[in-house]
């Protein structure tokens, strides 16, 4: 219970603070809106409104994921700055329990992305915005949010380890919507590419909220992006001791 | 049991010099620093910037792996209990930084105490309580980034103190607070002691470990140099004497060459506008007054006078010694 209520009191002040800050805002307000126009126009040409909905829909997770890639590491970095990382690593709660509220902030970000990434679609280039399992899609969203959340995790508990490893986040944002099939079927994607695609989230995330979207089957994708973001916030809970003693060791953690 | 036991700490830290060329460096920034703190004191870690102070507390509050020596704070080792340590300590550090600027007074001791394990029932309380302590109340719901330097540094103790630990850690807490600020934030922290725990504080103002430590410990180039209470660290110099001296542009050689005289305890240099005064610390018997102009070479020298020893030249004496 006091775990849950962590989680949620410290998500609700990671927020906030995101929120209020007006370069975040700034960004987080035209970003989506440069992607949702470029994949628009490269795709209005001889598509049908499905396809359209189609690329929309890629658009507004490309959105959420840039929210979360990007921002896990300036997030961390932000810490190391302001100088509260140490006084989150000398808390006695567990680190990456600190972190996730962090990390599931900036993604909660992302649902604005996705929401204002559809409404530019409709009014601006007049997609129809006809979702064909509501409820459905409302959960595929949640879910997704949920699995960036844990990708977030293992990103920001690596950046404590390696100061420099906020760059990978920006590094990481522009393969990751290739090799997840944001805009690109992934048939279209070379076989080798296909298991990188599968063991990363946001492939099944983007999946189950087209399935939901277009009409399909979106369950087994979205219980696969949350158990893949399960696994992520496992795989950080147990390498961040390790983490956490390596940069004790190295005297890293006050370092800007 | 003593509350804190540092015994035979060392800290390396491995750093690079040169950009082309890297070349691997060791700085030992503590040298095998002992000492132990008894339950419900307050122990002063006093030295310059730069002795090893906050290296020291960082190892002692689990921040920092010791290259090698132990230290147990409440029976618990830093090392291997590092999580159980971190429930019975807090930790405060001097400065602007460690507070979430865009989040209110309120909302960042809200957001600590979730995570240092505050039960819900007790949050409104506990906080409504420090506010009152550090004296925040009416301004808890402005953002900190409007705060004063002097706020800030109470809202750092009020989180430090948010989850009633055991031993308090207060890595240089007045600095750079003006004097009025600093004064409340010294009597905030007696009170500490007075509500039963253990302090740990590191500084470099002589005054203020005076004023506040049952005991002191003296460290310089990280290693501990003289440890004591207040009176026994004052007994130390009052057998003796100092010379200042109003020199115009003295070479290092020189301060060197006067440190070297036999009876000579310390040599400290205080720039004062175009001169320096040179305050030279002397054995009681030694009078040294015509050597020590001798080595100033000729050099312009303006006023010359002696007086009694203050703690201030004890703790400069230990802190300059070679």
């Amino acid at each position: 219970m006091s775990v849950l209520r962590l989680v949620a009191v410290a998500w609700y002040l990671q927020f906030k603070m995101i929120m209020r800050s007006p370069f975040d805002g700034f960004g987080n307000v035209l970003y989506p809106l440069f992607f949702a126009t470029t994949a628009l126009l490269v795709f209005r040409a001889g598509a049908s409104p499905r396809t359209l909905l189609y690329a929309a829909l890629g658009a507004a997770v490309m959105g959420m994921w840039s929210a979360v890639s990007t921002s896990a590491g300036s997030a961390m970095q932000r810490e190391r700055w302001w100088g509260t990382l140490e006084l989150l690593v000398v808390a006695p709660r567990h680190f990456s329990l600190i972190m996730l509220p962090a990390t599931l902030g900036l993604a909660t970000v992302g649902v604005y992305n996705l929401a204002a990434t559809l409404l530019w679609g409709h009014f601006v280039f007049g997609i129809p915005l006809t979702i064909t399992h509501p409820l459905l899609f409302a959960l595929s969203v949640v879910g997704t949010v949920l699995a960036f959340g844990g990708l977030g995790l293992l990103f920001a508990v690596s950046f404590v380890r390696f100061r420099a490893a906020w760059v990978l986040g920006n590094f990481f944002e522009y393969p990751v919507w290739l090799i997840c099939g944001f805009l690109v079927p992934l048939a279209l994607l070379p076989g080798w590419v296909r298991p990188i695609s599968w063991v990363l989230a946001p492939t099944w995330g983007m999946s189950a909220i087209r399935e939901s979207a277009l009409g399909g089957r979106p369950l087994p994708d979205l219980l696969l992006c949350l158990g893949l973001g399960l696994s992520y916030v496992g795989v950080a809970v147990l390498v961040t001791n390790r983490v956490l003693y390596d940069a004790r060791g190295r005297g890293t953690l006050s370092l800007t | 049991m003593a509350a804190i036991e540092a015994h035979e700490l060392f800290r390396t830290y491995k750093t690079h010099t040169g950009t082309i060329r890297r070349k691997k460096k060791e700085v030992e920034a503590v040298r095998g620093v002992s000492f132990a703190v008894e339950q419900g004191a307050l122990f002063g870690l006093l030295g310059p910037n730069g002795a090893g102070k906050t290296t020291t507390i960082k190892m002692l509050i689990t921040l920092l792996l010791p290259t090698s020596g132990s230290a147990r704070v409440l029976g618990l080792d830093v090392v291997k209990d590092a999580q159980e340590v971190r429930k019975r300590i807090g930790y405060v550090f001097g400065g602007e930084r460690g507070v979430y600027e865009r989040l209110s007074g309120y909302d960042n001791l809200r957001y600590f105490a979730e995570l240092y394990g505050v039960p819900a029932k007790l949050q409104k309380r506990r906080i409504e309580e420090l506010l009152e302590l550090v004296g925040l109340k009416d301004r808890e719901h402005e953002r900190a980034e409007g705060y004063s330097r002097g706020m800030k540094q109470r809202l750092h103790v009020a989180r430090g103190l948010l989850h009633d630990p055991d031993v308090v850690f207060l890595d240089e807490p007045t600095i750079g607070l003006d004097p009025v600020g600093a004064r409340e934030l010294r009597s905030m922290i007696a009170s500490l002691t007075a509500a039963g725990k253990t302090v740990l504080l590191t500084t470099h103002y002589m005054f203020e470990a005076d004023a506040l430590c049952d005991r002191i410990a003296v460290i310089t180039k990280g290693t501990i140099v003289a440890e004591g209470t207040p009176a026994d660290l004052k007994r130390g110099v009052e057998q003796g004497n100092v010379l200042e001296v109003e020199v115009y542009g003295v070479e290092d050689e020189t301060i060197e060459s006067v440190r070297r005289l036999d009876g000579v305890l310390g040599v400290s240099v205080e720039e004062r506008e175009q001169a320096q005064l040179l305050v030279v610390q002397t054995q009681a018997e030694a009078e040294l007054t015509s050597v020590i102009l001798g080595h100033l070479n000729g050099g312009q020298v303006g006023r010359i006078s002696q007086r009694e020893p203050t703690l201030e030249d004890a703790y400069v004496a230990l802190v300059t010694e070679e």
